[in-house]
Formats: C-alpha cells, structure tokens, sequence
C-alpha cells in the first residue's frame, strides 16, 4: 500500500516543511471571503440549512466548521442555525501501520445526530483523499445520513481515491515537492495559507497525511 | 484536549515505570477519548484489524482476561485466549516452549498474567511482538495502575497533587508497586499504610511516605485504595488474626466517616468484605469500584492501540 | 610425551622471571635431559589452583555435567584439585559413592577429585551419615559438607565438629536458617523490595555463622564457611578469628564481582544461594580477602541443563558455573584493583584450599621437591566470555559477553600438561 505522500519520500514518513520558507497564497481577507463564499453555497446547494449538519476533521477542520456555522447563522434565521460538531478520524486510517500511532482528537457528534441529515464534512486541506475515506467510515458508526458533502479551504491536487469537493475555497495546484500551510487564528495567532517546500523532516502528528 | 508530542513508547509495558509522564497521560487520554465508544451504537473500531492479540493467562482471572478481550475485540483484532487449565501451559509446557508457539501463531501483542514475578520480562526475549504484562506474580500490574489513576482523573478532576493513600498488604501487591510508581509519575502525593510486616525492607526507597497509621493518614486523604488481604497471610505470621487486621488496618464505616467530603475509595478487586473494607463502604456513593471495573475497558484500548499502531512502522523503517 | 619439561621464562608468583624444570612429575633445580621447552615468557607461574567447592553432578545429573567434563573445564580453569560436592543423586554420603567419584576423577586424569563426604544422611539434617567410613575410604575424604543444605540442628552440627576430629576432617557449612529464607528468590533489599522477588535476608546466614564459630570454639574444632557473601558475616568471621578460634572462610568470584542490581532483567542466570548482594558487601568481601580474614576462593561451579535455568526467575535452579572463569574474575575484582597481588592469589586460590582440604600434594611453594602442579597464566591476556565455547557441559555463566582479564595458558598435573595453550593438552 503506498503512503499518501509518494516519490520523494520512499520510507514514507510525513513530509512537511518549515512555514518561514514559505510564500503566501492566501491572506486573512482571502480566507474570510472563501468562508462566506462557501456558508452561502452550503446554504443554496442545500435549499436552506434545516438539515445540514458541519463535522470538522480536527484539527483545523473543526476551527473552519465553527466558522462555517457562524456566517450559515447570520444568513438565514437563528432558527435554521445547522449544529457544529467534529469527527477525529485517527482510528480509521488505513496508514496507521506505516505512519504509527498519533494521539486521538475528539469526536463531537451534536445532539440532534446525523441521521437523515445533511453532513457537511469540513477539513483544512484536500491531498490525497484518505482523510476523506477514513471520515466517511467513521461517519457510518454514528448514523445513516441522507447526503454526505465535503468542504475544504484548499483542494491541492493528487489525489489518490475517487473523491471530489463539493465547496472549495481555492484550487492551489502544487508539486508533491511543495507543502500547503493553513494558518488559523484558533491554533496559530493568524490566518493565512501558504505554499512551500516540502522537507524530509518527521513531524508532529498535525502535519501528516491529509 | 492536550495536544501531544509522542515521544518514543515502549515497545513493552512491563512496568509502570515505562511510561514516563507524557507517555502515562497520552495513555490517560486516549482512554478518555475511547471510553465515549461505550455510548455508541456500533462499540467497534476498526483500528487493529487484522492484529493478533493473544491473553496469555497462567493464573486464572476471568476479570482481568475479559477486560482485555473485550478491549482488543473493540479494536477488531482477533483475540486468542490461552489460559492455564487445560491446555498445554497446565501439563507443564515451559514458558519458553509457549513463547515459541505463539511467535509461530504470529502474535502482534501478548498480554501475559503469570504467577512469577518477572514472567513477562523473560517473554518478551523471545517473541517480537509487543508484551503487556496483565500481573506478574508480586511484582506489577500497569494497567490496573493506569486504571485507577483515570479513575481518579475522572471522579477528582486530576492526578497531580493528589494525597493517595494506599492501604494494606504492600509485600505482596503487585497493584500498589504500579501505582506507587505510576502516581508518583503523575505528581500525586502517595502514602503506604501497612502494619510493619506487611511492608518490604527497601520501602523507604519508594517514591512515597510510610505510616502504620490508618486513622492518622485517612483526614487528609483525596483517594483511599484497600488492597485485598488474603487469609492465608495470617498462617504465615503476618499478622496475628483477621479480626486484628481489620481493627487496625480495615476500612469500616467510621473510618469512612473522617475522610475529606470528596475522598473516594477504590479497590481492584476482588475484595474480602468484611476484612479490608466493610459491605456498606464497598457499596458507599464515595466507592468506584463498579467504574474501575469499566474504565479498565478504556484504558487497555488506549494501551493495545498505542503499542500496536507503531509496530509495523519499526519494520517499515527497517526495510527503508 | 616425555617427561620431562624446561618452562622458559615464567615469573613465579609474579616475581622476576626464571626457568623451571620439571622431571617425573617434580619440580627440579636442574634442566633434565630430553626436556620439551613451553616458552612462559611473560606468563605469571602459580601453584596449581585448588578449589574447595565444585559441583560435578555425578552420579545422577550428568546431563548437567560429569566428573569429566567438570575436572576438564576445571583444568582450563588453571586447577590441579578440586573438591566435588555431595548432592548427587545419590548422596555422597557412603563410602560406595565418595569411591566412585575419587575413581572417575582418577580416570579422566584432568585433575584430582576429592569428593566431598555429607555430612548427614541424605542430606536430610537428621542422622550423621559414616563420616568415618569417607574419611577411611580410597577417597580420603576429609571435607564433608550438606552443601546445598544447611545444617540447621544445633546439636547435630555440635555433634559433627566434634566427630570429625578423630581423623582432622573439618565440617563446611552451607550457612543459610531455612526458616528464614523459606521461598527466598533474592537478596533482600531494595532490589528484591521493587522486583517483587522473595527475600532472601543477610540475618539468615549470619546468624547460622555466628552460632556455629561459637560451637567450634566451644568443643574445640575447625569449621569451614562455604561462599561467605555478606559484610555482616565477615565481621563476624574476624571476630571469630580474633578469638583464636579455628574458623576459615571462602568466597566465590562472583560475589566478588557481581551485586544485585543485575537481576533487574529476572534473567535466572544471575540466580544463584547464596544470592548476589549489595556492592557494600562486595567491598567487605574483597577486603576481607585481601586480609586474608576470608582464606579462600571457591568456585560453587553450579551446572544446570538448559531448559533448568530458560524460565521464569521463580522456577529456575540457582547456581552458575565458575571453573573456567574464577582465576580471571578474581583478576579483575582483587588484582587489578591493587588489593591482592599473584602471590598473593596463590595463597587464596591454592595454598590456603589445600591446607583447608589437607590435600597434601597441592599448594606447595614452587620450589625443587615439590610436586609439579603448576599452572601458567598471561596476566596481560584479556577474553571474551562465550558458553558456548565452555569445556563444562552448562552454560549458564553470567558472565556471557563479558571480557575478562587473565588467561590460563597451561596446567600441569604431577609434571604431566593437561592444558596446553590454553586447551586441552
């Protein structure tokens, strides 16, 4: 089985690079306008928001899946407000064995539950797709829902499954050589997303596979 | 939610002093995190599919060998148990021989409960999966130390800072070495009450106070934990009649009485009511025990998935 | 092969280096005619070693070893003599089986075996067993012992230092109160305290010694200390000897080089009675040797077949084998720490064992006259410890990996090489 990040990384550890060398391609206004942008379509796509469900993938997922549900709040009444919650994929990789043990985030499901619903899975970056994969298989241990759709900040290419975007906020096309840095002001002082090398560095569990 | 670091986890968990402080609270919450799988409908990861776990049991514990049945089948791996009564390991297979076996049966873990102290040790020289010692004659018992200490985090809010008293037959306790070593780790504030004879010479070398002192030590106590006191202790001149243990070393309802309002009472079973700890203080809202029993589910997930998720990567990085 | 030999250069006693002739089995002050030369240039030349404790486990364990795997291992060791316990199975406590072990040393020839006698029947501690019949026999047994086994009965261990009087046996007592030590795994201690081992306390071997030099003294005997291994029982020991009293001692090399701290990893080779202890008691016992208030080392060469030492700790047999690696242990824990030079080595490993054993043929200066029972050894050599190279049919050493200075390069037996070139000759 190849580990999401092919070519330069034959033992397949994580490839990340240091944000300092790296070049912005998208500032916080950038980002704030993708965020409306995408509430809005969420709100049209799905004819209202009475339904609709936002799961972050942690962790940054879950910051944009807050923020989603804030602007989707002030477009329609607070009466169709769509809950918030996160959903930690960790023990649904199918890269554990090569990638090794991370510690578990948390799974928030709200309240109300997601049969039936609409969920819209939240996540920071889409690369490769397994996060995605892994989301829709621990999205089955909690319910049935009527529709699943997948929203990113940044779709960056290569991916490895048959899995597509329903809302994107930037098509960054990249190298493999190249990493995508998405800063949040909840975990890390400032918003922004950047593009740089990528380094033959181990990291922490945050920047692995996406 | 901590964010970790994962510094290296042992390839084995023998002791409670192979975890060092990060290590032990990752374990803690990892345990956290898995125990909300109770709630669920479908209580099944699929995480260790795949994976071989074998309990390893040479003394009988139905308990302890069903905790971490259930915890390793919640992964999904496949569970083989081997227990002493019939079978091979009762018609005096070696310990050797049966290591042997299950490396053949290519186990990823064994989680090994015998009655020799250093059992586990030995085992682990000679298979290469990963080996979770679930008691080994009087020396330790990790995961029941990591156990109580989610317990206490759970009813206390913390571990740190703590005043954990831990009472009775210390000698021969595997359960109080873990937990002496794994509280301390923890930055709890861990007293050993014991009449003298009940105590090791070297003790003063632990990471904790002494005292023969039940009544003077229970006032200041956040977590009182009994330990189980056998009989037979008695015929070998430990102490003079039960009915003297339990005067001076029991947990009675008067004695309940002088703990702080929030103190709990723990035991890890099986207990003998009436001599360590009294019926209506085993059953008292202060008792947890009903819970360890459950946390103990949470916490040997957290353990199997934090040993095992790794092993492979080893290999990996070997054929790179 | 003749008989006759010119060992070249050879530093007697570590002393400045000279020429020793041996012919017809002695030593000689003139180079005989038709000698084959050994150069012993820089090799230190000693007494042949005697070891007062030695277990050959024949007859009944020779899985474990036999008298000739173990007098052979004991040769290459640097020994001409060795004393072979009595827990055979049967006991060596007739005169039929002290015969036959004297008779298969005398056979295999690497070294002379003189068994030691029981002190009681079976080694049960209840009835004396015919010391005077082992002491009367071919054997010439004057060392009887229940090594293995104390001999806990005050008036029985009275009786024994007194009988053995009649023909200059001496009693050596395997110190150990089994009350005591009942189940013990380890030294007590912090170790055994957080290992979770049974204890096996410094008070129950020296209390028994306390008692027994009290009676030696009292009716008047010699008695002999097998592996003294606490500080507290080399004090009493000299307090014992301060008092006159006709008490000696021996230590093993590995309770001059090992402390407890090793069984942390609960590998039963490090399992041995008397157990390892602290590195205080290390330093009393080195001390002691160097002063010569402990008179001897004995191996307590403990054979176990392999599947008797690869289990848990608490089913393990205690022992660990010890004559091919004693003369070099005992270089590293006493010479080259300064505390004891060569000659000073072949007091302890020769002379003193042999006049403890009355063994009349070994321990003697190197001087013309002498029996030639020499053994040749390259103090500046250094080794690697590997079982399974061991010339003793048992591995289980604890010292596996471990380089050792000191190298026994040939012993004679009466004149004769039974190691040439640090192998069988």
């Amino acid at each position: 089985m190849k580990p999401a990040h092919s070519g330069p990384t034959p033992s397949g550890r994580p490839v990340t690079g240091d944000p300092s060398a790296a070049r912005p391609v998208l500032d916080s206004a950038d980002l704030g306008r993708a965020l409306t942008r995408i509430a809005h379509e969420i709100v049209e796509r799905n004819h209202g928001a009475s339904d609709v469900v936002l799961l972050g993938i942690p962790t940054r997922g879950v910051s944009l899946a807050h923020r989603l549900g804030e602007r989707i709040a002030g477009i329609e009444s607070a009466t169709t407000a769509a809950p918030v919650g996160s959903l930690d994929v960790t023990m649904y990789r199918d890269d554990l064995r090569l990638r090794g043990v991370r510690p578990l985030e948390a799974t928030e499901i709200p309240p109300g539950g997601v049969d039936g619903k609409v969920v819209v899975l939240v996540d920071d970056v889409l690369f490769s797709g397994r996060t995605v994969r892994a989301a829709l298989d621990a999205l089955s241990e909690f319910g049935r829902p009527r529709a699943v759709q997948l929203a990113v900040l940044v779709d960056r290419g290569h991916r490895e499954l048959p899995i597509r975007a329903d809302y994107v906020g930037k098509n960054i096309p990249t190298a493999l050589t190249e990493t995508v840095h998405v800063l949040l002001a909840e975990t890390d002082g400032r918003d922004g997303v950047l593009l740089g090398p990528a380094d033959l560095q181990r990291t922490s569990s945050e920047e692995a596979a996406r | 939610m901590t964010t970790h670091t994962l510094s290296t986890l042992p390839r084995h968990l023998l002791s409670a002093a192979d975890l060092n402080r990060d290590n032990a609270l990752l374990v803690l919450d990892t345990a956290e995190e898995l125990a909300r799988l109770a709630d669920r409908p479908i209580k099944k990861l699929p995480t260790l599919r795949g994976r071989t776990v074998v309990n390893l049991f040479f003394e009988d514990s139905t308990r302890t060998r069903t905790s971490f049945e259930v915890a390793a089948k919640r992964l999904s791996a496949d569970v083989i148990n081997f227990s002493a009564k019939g079978s091979s390991v009762s018609k005096g297979e070696s310990l050797k021989d049966t290591a042997l076996t299950l490396e053949a049966m290519g186990a990823d873990a064994v989680v090994c409960r015998h009655s020799a102290s250093g059992a586990p040790h030995r085992l682990a020289n000679w298979i290469r999966g990963s080996v979770v010692n679930a008691g080994d004659g009087t020396h330790e018992h990790p995961t029941q130390a990591l156990l109580d200490a989610f317990t206490m985090r759970n009813r206390l809010g913390r571990v740190e800072g703590l005043n954990v008293a831990i009472v009775g037959d210390v000698l021969h306790s595997r359960v109080a070495r873990s937990n002496v070593l794994l509280l301390s780790t923890l930055g709890a504030e861990v007293t050993v009450i014991a009449p003298p004879t009940l105590l090791p010479v070297g003790v003063e070398e632990w990471p904790c106070d002494v005292s023969y002192d039940l009544d003077a030590v229970l006032p200041k106590s956040d977590v009182v934990m009994m330990l189980r006191v056998q009989r037979e202790r008695m015929y070998g001149g430990y102490f003079p009649t039960t009915r003297e243990y339990s005067r001076r070393y029991g947990l009675d309802a008067r004695r309940m009485a002088t703990l702080p309002d929030d103190a709990i009472v723990m035991h890890p079973g099986p207990m003998n009511r009436g001599v360590e700890i009294a019926a209506e203080v085993a059953d008292s809202v202060r008792s947890t025990i009903v819970e360890q029993v459950a946390n103990g589910v949470s916490v040997r997930m957290a353990v199997l998935y934090l040993l095992l998720g790794g092993a492979l990567l080893e290999t990996a990085e070997q054929a790179a | 092969m003749s008989n006759a030999w010119v060992i070249k250069g050879a530093r007697p006693m570590g002393g400045k280096a000279t020429d020793l002739y041996v012919d017809n089995g002695e030593l000689v002050d003139s180079e005989p005619s038709g000698a084959q030369v050994l150069d012993a240039d820089g090799l230190v030349a000693l007494p042949g070693l005697v070891d007062l404790h030695t277990h050959l486990r024949e007859p009944g364990r020779e899985d474990a070893e036999t008298v000739d795997t173990g007098s052979l291992a004991a040769a290459l060791g640097g020994f001409t003599a060795v004393h072979a316990m009595a827990n055979t199975e049967p006991v060596a406590d007739v005169a039929g089986v002290v015969e036959q072990v004297w008779r298969l040393g005398q056979e295999s020839g690497h070294c002379d075996v003189r068994p030691v006698g029981a002190v009681t029947v079976g080694l049960k501690g209840e009835h004396l067993a015919e010391l005077g019949a082992m002491a009367d026999s071919a054997a010439r047994v004057r060392v009887f012992s229940d090594d293995g086994k104390c001999v806990h009965d005050p008036v029985l261990m009275r009786r024994a230092l007194e009988y053995v009087k009649a023909f200059d046996g001496v009693i050596a007592q395997h110190a150990q109160d089994p009350a005591l030590t009942d189940g013990a795994q380890m030294n007590e201690g912090v170790q055994s305290a957080r290992l979770g081992l049974a204890g096996w306390p410094a008070v129950a071997e020296e209390a028994v010694i306390a008692r027994d030099c009290l009676l030696a003294g009292h009716v008047g005997s010699r008695v002999h200390f097998c592996h003294v291994s606490t500080a507290g029982s080399v004090e009493i020991v000299r307090w014992a000897k301060r008092k006159g009293w006709n008490v000696t001692a021996e230590v093993t090399p590995h309770h001059l080089l090992l402390t407890d701290a090793v069984v942390s990893t609960y590998d039963p080779v490090y399992k041995v009675n008397p157990p390892l202890r602290t590195s205080e008691d290390v330093h009393a016992l080195r001390e002691a040797l160097a002063d010569g208030t402990i008179d001897a080392v004995a191996t307590d060469h403990a054979p176990h077949a392999l599947e008797d030492k690869e289990t848990e700790w608490s089913a393990a047999a205690f022992g660990m084998t010890g004559l091919e690696t004693a003369l070099s242990v005992v270089a590293a824990a006493m010479v080259e720490t300064g505390l004891l030079d060569w000659e000073g080595v072949a007091d302890r490993m020769s002379v003193r064992p042999a006049r403890i054993g009355r063994l009349t043929g070994h321990g003697q200066p190197l001087v013309a006259g002498a029996p030639a029972n020499v053994v040749l050894v390259d103090p500046a050599a250094r080794w690697v410890v590997d079982p399974r190279q061991s010339a003793s049919r048992s591995r289980n050493t604890p010292y596996a990996g471990r380089e050792l200075p000191g190298r026994v390069v040939a012993t004679f037996l009466r004149g004769r090489p039974t190691v040439l070139d640090g192998k069988p000759a």
